[in-house]
């Protein structure tokens, strides 16, 4: 049949960087379907430039592309490779979007590359909003009222037909981009000029505005089984960006007759659509007559399948593939029980919920609103038999501070408001509402969201409204279990009773209250299960599994993905997980991200789906007896954890926890240093603005203000004057009461070096040394990170080691660290050091093809590790990590890096020299390196000077230059060809008018330091660069290093090898 | 907040609280996976006898419609009653949501005298279950009362179940005979909207001589072989060629006519998800089951073959004459609840009507 002609290769499609809509749900998706063909000892040829996932491990994909995922690269590795088949499903709209043009310039079919799966004539019904909903009326199937629009004036009569307000979709974007329910002629003006620069094609919708949302996930074989895997309904009703909304597996408020209604539906069309593997559909849902409209339909693994996997354990992209392979479902074995088929759906015997985690307090200006435009950057799923127990599991997932649903710190001026206009803060608008005496009638008035929801809220509410009648002494079991069971936290009960949440723990345990251990295992209990997917809950008298008696090891996962800690942890923790497991430990993991690939069902020996908390993971430490913790490899979080679970007893592997908060305490640390003669910049704890002011004046602006314990640089920022240090501090110290902040000498023109290493007893074992393109200033995650350095002196590499060994020493440090330090003139200045894996692990580990993760865990097991033979210095090429934004999706943002981090995802790709691999990354994250036009803008005198040469390169490039008056004038002077734009739209040739028509291929506008935050003609100019989809530089060294390497590569230039090529 | 409490036959007790009806009761204890449904499910005769443990947590999110006369119960529910004699739950919803609730799940068991009880780890109790098979078990709300243990499966629960008159339903050109051993209002509907009369005879109901132009063996409670009469009636009909489709219960009273055996399941197939495979294709069907006895496929006779099996323990799920069309679905076509997958057997049936 179809699998006696099974692909020899196949060639997967990566997802690329992490940005927001497409995040690491993929490195799942990816490291699934790899496995899944291994097993059929299919050769696997994978590319992406995300060099810190787990599927471009080297126990994965047989050949690794560190490349960018486009037509172009993706062809020349397909001309090398020979794949004779292709999946298009796994890298998210990226690699479908890639896939769609291969299939449509004939490169497929040319180089005999079969498409494995959902065809791409299915792919393009489901993608084009036309030809979808032609193919949902076909079968007599609603989908909602909608036209296409190619122009802007065609969308006006579209909506003129459909009448206002009406939701405009824009066609071929991932998340949803660019779309919204638009309430009048001008609105809808403004919505389509702009997605005009990114799509041809926009769709006007009747608007479906308070109907319910649910997804559905579907899977199909090419014999035409058809099943649905799960169910999913949104807290939030239509409107909101299903990835922006709290959502529950399986649905809730829907009656049999509803739910089996859409899932026939769902297959009616699936069926009809002919996909083969996995896809998502997403209905509306009319909540007073049960009448329903199909959205969309997703043709490829999603955020939502992730979510869907995870949530009833049913290994969606594992199955895909095999179905792709041409297995029938039920020749696929349900790896969860072991002993039923794959061909079933899922029954739970529990509820999940996924809560999205923003962080739109990190942009400047944003648009904190809510809408059809997905700005989360990523998301926590909780476990538990209770809604209550479950929602409030998540929040305190979320790791925002929120130790609950119902809070007082949180401040709202309007509650109407704030619930009818959701902003990521809207659940617990709507908390404060109902505590308030709000009745769930009017709260459903302002938000349309189902009763049923809001009255499992106003349970929690009066239940921490009833909690308030008691003392620790006075609290009855009755009641400490029925608030146990709905979700409170010892913390939130000690803050509402007045005492300590050791206090509280104590009691329970006295009381004989503890969570019970249970089982995900698809089938609802109906067979036996050989699962180690577990969970805690409150509402149960039973434990599903005993405590394994061999040796095991807890290693803590980083939680949500967030900007400052994603994909990167994750590769730590199931590396570090797979050496436990070599090294002959039983592996338990705990971690509350559905996206990631440390949650799969065959990372660890046990996976509790738990939070990441002091309690549970307390719960879980003393339940199951681990020989100890690794907290070093899951990023800020566990880190953050260290002490106070070493306080509770626990056994810390690795670096002694004492030494963490040596590292961390920014008094304790740099006593170290002083004792060491380590020279860092002059710095001042801070008690008072005055004190503040005066250390400023004496050491000089500017200043960086930064709190402690604090991951990519929350509320640090640089300050100018004493106006700019005035306004900081009053924001680092809303963000950290319990930590303190500190005040030091910023230097300007300065390199930034990082040191990844890990050491063993104090002695430094392996290290590797990397640069910042950008000079200080950029926060490290933001950075464009360069190893090995290309610029710094070798003087200053073996400094930098010496110094290394000697805080190592002092630290006695045993497993990983890293160490941020600044390099001026020679003067190296040690700026912090972690005490744990950092986002470069992956980086440096691939790179140099030696496993920091897997070295740090053996030493902190006390094995020994033969010394490396190899070092950096025998490196005869580059790897250069650079950042992806995600400016274009959070509206209003000012795309400015800064020494806060902004970034959402990164890649790094590997060249002979620098500028190649520079130019390889920068394509990877979406840049254009083929600029016929330019825009210069560039702030201050010095810089103007700086950049001189390569404005004449790009002159001799034939480049066409537009500047603005300063840089123009500047330009102009230097005998460099320039045509000056105004500032003002009014006066032609304006900026903006050329931004808006797109005349200009690449912006270059290097903001001024003093420029304030606001709406500065800079700052529109940015955001216009990145509305329209134009490649936007606003770093100097940057600008300059781009000029310089397209100078000297062409697009064909570029070599196509793989990893092993390499090392 | 009454306490309540399950006792079973083996002595272990679960203990939660008590909503419903709030008095004692027996019979034997079972358990359904189903996560949405429970009108349905709860009302579908087949459960006659049972106690019924939902392995979801949350029930009676949606309240349940309302259903004043017999007409409103065939339109929203399985019967004419809830059939069920307890329900066991961990969390009952009081503040139900939805357009066509009128009640709380709580109150509509208390107007007909169910008992049920929440807060129970019903995990536990169905792993409990699973691993020593259906048990009885009773319901204790006042400790004061005695009940006595009960096991359903020794009376012919069909027969309670069954109307006692025949009642015509639909005006189609074609009839087919119903044998109401228990039956689900959605088999009547599923042949009425396809236009073909139903006539619904009680169990025991002789319809050799009554004129249709088909027969089908409804599903229904308890122990096929309690059901003495229809399998006497069905074997008289096999001599014919008159279609015959047998549902659940009625597929194994077909295959005791037919003249093979039955046997009880440990601890049966309640749920909305089985996976069924039609034999000799790779076709996969998910289902909606409601069984404690299942037909033995060694003992089929010559002519007969085993149509579908269940792909997760390989217990026969349904049965086809070589020559004659005679069907039996161990699963329920008619979904409600649950997937409407394996309809296409009411349309082969009418077809060869």
């Amino acid at each position: 049949m179809i699998r006696s002609i099974k692909p020899k290769t196949i060639l997967i499609l990566g997802s690329g960087a992490l940005q927001i809509g497409q995040a690491g749900e993929f490195d799942y998706s990816g490291s699934q379907a790899i496995k899944a063909l291994k097993e059929d000892g299919i050769f696997t040829v994978l590319i992406n430039p995300n060099i810190a996932t787990i599927q471009t491990s080297e126990h994965l994909a047989d050949k690794v592309y560190f490349l960018p995922v486009n037509v172009s690269f993706v062809e020349q590795i397909i001309i090398k490779e020979k794949p004779d088949g292709i999946l298009l499903g796994f890298g998210g709209q990226t690699a479908l979007n890639v896939g769609v043009q291969l299939y449509e310039q004939g490169i497929l079919e040319k180089y005999n590359v079969k498409v494995l799966g959902t065809s791409v004539e299915t792919i393009k019904d489901t993608e084009d909003r036309q030809l979808f909903a032609d193919k949902v009326t076909e079968v007599g199937l609603k989908v909602a009222r909608s036209i296409t629009a190619a122009t802007t004036d065609e969308a006006l009569q579209a909506a003129e037909k459909i009448g206002y307000p009406v939701m405009c979709r824009v066609a071929y974007a991932l998340g949803g981009l660019g779309s919204g329910i638009v309430q009048n002629k001008e609105e809808l003006k403004e919505k389509t000029d702009r997605a005009f620069a990114f799509t041809n094609q926009v769709l006007i919708e009747e608007c479906l505005y308070g109907w319910k949302e649910v997804e559905y996930e579907i899977v199909r074989d090419a014999y035409d089984n058809c099943i649905t895997t799960c169910s999913m309904e949104n807290f939030d009703p239509m409107g909101i960006h299903t990835g922006d909304s709290i959502v529950v597996a399986p649905v809730q408020t829907l009656t049999a007759k509803e739910h089996f209604n859409l899932r026939a539906i769902g297959l009616k069309l699936i069926r009809h659509l002919g996909v083969v593997g996995e896809c998502n559909i997403q209905y509306a849902l009319d909540p007073r007559s049960g009448d329903y409209r199909i959205i969309e339909v997703n043709a490829r693994l999603s955020r939502s399948s992730a979510l869907a996997s995870k949530a009833t354990g049913y290994p969606l992209a594992f199955v895909a593939t095999k179905l792709a392979l041409g297995y029938s479902l039920n020749e696929v074995e349900n790896i969860i029980t072991k002993e039923t088929s794959a061909c079933f759906e899922p029954a739970l015997d529990y509820i999940t919920l996924k809560f999205p985690r923003w962080d739109l307090q990190k942009f400047e200006q944003v648009n904190k609103v809510l809408g059809t435009e997905m700005k989360s950057v990523g998301e926590v799923m909780a476990i538990g038999r209770s809604f209550e127990e479950v929602l409030q599991k998540a929040v305190r997932m979320l790791d925002i501070g929120m130790s609950g649903l119902v809070e007082d710190s949180l401040q709202f001026l309007d509650l109407d408001k704030e619930i009818s206009q959701p902003t990521d803060k809207r659940i617990f608008a709507i908390a404060r509402a109902l505590k308030q005496g709000y009745t769930v009638d009017r709260i459903h008035e302002l938000s349309k969201i189902d009763r049923w929801f809001l009255h499992k809220l106003k349970n929690i509410v009066d239940l921490d409204n009833s909690l308030k009648n008691f003392t620790l002494e006075t609290l009855p079991l009755d009641v400490l279990k029925t608030v146990k069971q709905a979700g409170f936290s010892d913390k939130q009960i000690a803050e509402v009773i007045g005492c300590a949440s050791e206090q509280v723990r104590a009691k329970r345990k006295e009381l004989g209250v503890l969570p019970v251990v249970k089982q995900i295992d698809t089938l609802a209990a109906e067979y036996p299960a050989k699962t180690n997917y577990l969970y805690l809950t409150y509402h149960g008298q039973e434990n599903d599994v005993m405590p394994s008696t061999e040796k095991q090891v807890i290693v803590l996962g980083s939680g949500p993905y967030r900007i400052g800690s994603s994909v990167e942890f994750d590769w730590c923790g199931v590396n570090s997980l797979m050496t436990l497991q070599k090294c002959g430990y039983k592996t338990i993991m705990i971690n509350c991200n559905p996206e990631t690939v440390s949650t799969d069902y065959d990372v660890s020996d046990q996976l509790y789906f738990e939070e990441l908390s002091l309690e549970k993971i307390l719960d879980i430490y003393e339940w199951q007896k681990p020989i100890g913790v690794v907290v070093s490899m899951g990023g800020q979080v566990p880190n953050n954890l260290a002490l106070k679970l070493h306080k509770a007893g626990v056994n810390i592997l690795g670096t002694s926890p004492m030494q963490i908060d040596n590292a961390e305490s920014r008094q304790k640390f740099s006593q170290i240093l002083d004792g060491l003669g380590i020279d860092q910049p002059e710095w001042k704890e801070l008690t008072d603005l005055a004190s503040a002011k005066e250390f400023a004046e004496r050491v000089g602006y500017p200043v960086l203000v930064r709190p402690s314990y604090v991951l990519s640089g929350a509320a640090m920022s640089i300050s100018y004057s004493k106006d700019d240090l005035e306004l900081f501090l009053k924001k680092a110290v809303d963000i950290n009461k319990e930590h303190s902040v500190v005040i030091s000498k910023f230097i300007t023109k300065a390199r930034e070096i990082e040191l990844d290493g890990v050491a063993n007893n104090g002695e430094l074992f392996c290290y590797a040394i990397s640069e910042h393109l950008e000079n200080a200033g950029v926060h490290s995650g933001d950075a464009t990170l360069v190893f090995p350095p290309q610029k710094t002196y070798l003087e200053t590499t073996r400094r930098i080691k010496k110094i290394a060994k000697e805080v190592a020493k002092a630290l006695e440090i045993t497993g990983p660290f890293n160490m941020q330090l600044i390099a001026k003139d020679n003067d190296i200045k040690v700026i912090e050091c972690n005490l744990r894996a950092s986002r470069s692990f992956p980086f440096v580990s691939k790179v140099l093809k030696i496993n920091f993760v897997d070295i740090a865990t053996r030493l902190m097991m006390g094995q020994s590790v033969p010394k490396l033979s190899r070092s950096s210095f025998d490196l005869d090429y580059v790897g250069v990590k650079a950042s992806q934004f995600s400016f274009t999706r959070l509206k209003g943002s000012d795309p400015v890096t800064r020494v806060e981090m902004s970034s959402t995802g990164e890649v790094a790709c590997l060249g002979d020299n620098l500028n190649e691999a520079f130019l390889k990354s920068i394509i990877s994250t979406g840049f254009n390196v083929e600029p016929k036009s330019v825009l210069l803008s560039i702030g201050s005198a010095d810089k103007k000077l700086a950049f001189l040469e390569e404005a004449r390169a790009l002159q001799d490039m034939g480049i066409k230059i537009y500047a603005t008056k300063g840089t123009g004038t500047f330009l102009q002077k230097n005998n460099i060809q320039t045509e000056i734009l105004e500032w003002a739209e009014s006066s032609q040739p304006s900026v903006m008018s050329y931004l808006s028509d797109k005349m200009i291929d690449l912006v270059v506008a290097i903001p001024n330091n003093t420029e304030k935050v606001g709406i500065s003609n800079g700052y529109l100019a940015r955001r216009k660069a990145i509305d329209q989809n134009i490649s936007l530089i606003t770093n100097l060294e940057f600008a300059r290093r781009y000029v310089k390497a397209i100078s000297k590569f062409k697009m064909s230039d570029l070599k196509i090898k793989s990893w092993d090529e390499y090392v | 907040m009454m306490k309540a409490k399950l006792i079973l036959k083996d002595g272990s007790v679960f203990e939660g609280f008590s909503f419903g009806s709030e008095t004692g009761t027996s019979g034997e204890v079972v358990f359904n996976t189903g996560m949405v449904g429970y009108p349905e499910t709860m009302t579908d005769p087949s459960y006659r006898g049972q106690i019924l443990v939902m392995t979801y947590p949350l029930v009676g999110n949606y309240g349940v419609p309302s259903a004043t006369n017999a007409d409103d119960f065939f339109k929203y529910f399985e019967s004419g009653a809830i059939q069920i004699t307890a329900l066991i739950v961990s969390e009952q919803c009081k503040d139900f949501s939805h357009f066509s609730a009128t009640k709380s799940l709580s109150d509509w068991m208390k107007e007909n005298n169910v008992p049920g009880i929440y807060g129970i780890d019903t995990r536990a109790l169905t792993k409990k279950l699973r691993a020593s098979g259906t048990m009885l078990g009773k319901i204790i709300v006042d400790e004061t009362s005695n009940i006595e243990f009960d096991d359903p499966n020794t009376r012919n629960l069909a027969a309670e179940v069954s109307v006692k008159e025949p009642i015509k339903y639909g005006s189609g050109e074609k009839t087919v005979i119903v044998v109401d051993c228990g039956v689900k209002n959605n088999i009547i509907r599923s042949f009425v909207n396809r236009g073909v009369s139903v006539l619904r005879v009680p169990w025991n109901y002789n319809f050799s001589d009554t004129a249709a132009d088909g027969i089908l063996i409804s599903n229904g409670p308890g122990d096929p072989k309690m059901c003495t009469d229809t399998i006497a009636n069905v074997r008289a009909a096999l001599a014919d060629s008159r279609p015959i489709l047998g549902i659940c219960l009625g597929s194994q009273i077909l295959a005791l006519a037919a003249g093979a055996d039955t046997y009880k399941l440990k601890y049966g197939h309640r749920g909305q998800n089985q996976p069924c495979v039609e034999m000799g294709t790779k076709k996969c069907f998910i289902t909606s089951q409601n069984h404690g006895f299942a037909v033995d496929t060694k003992t089929l006779p010559e002519d007969w073959r085993e149509w579908f099996a269940n792909d997760n323990d390989d217990t026969n799920e349904g049965i086809i004459h070589i020559s004659k069309p005679f069907f039996g679905a161990q699963f329920h076509p008619e979904g409600a609840p649950g997937p409407d997958d394996s309809e296409f057997i009411f349309d082969m049936f009418i077809r060869s009507l």
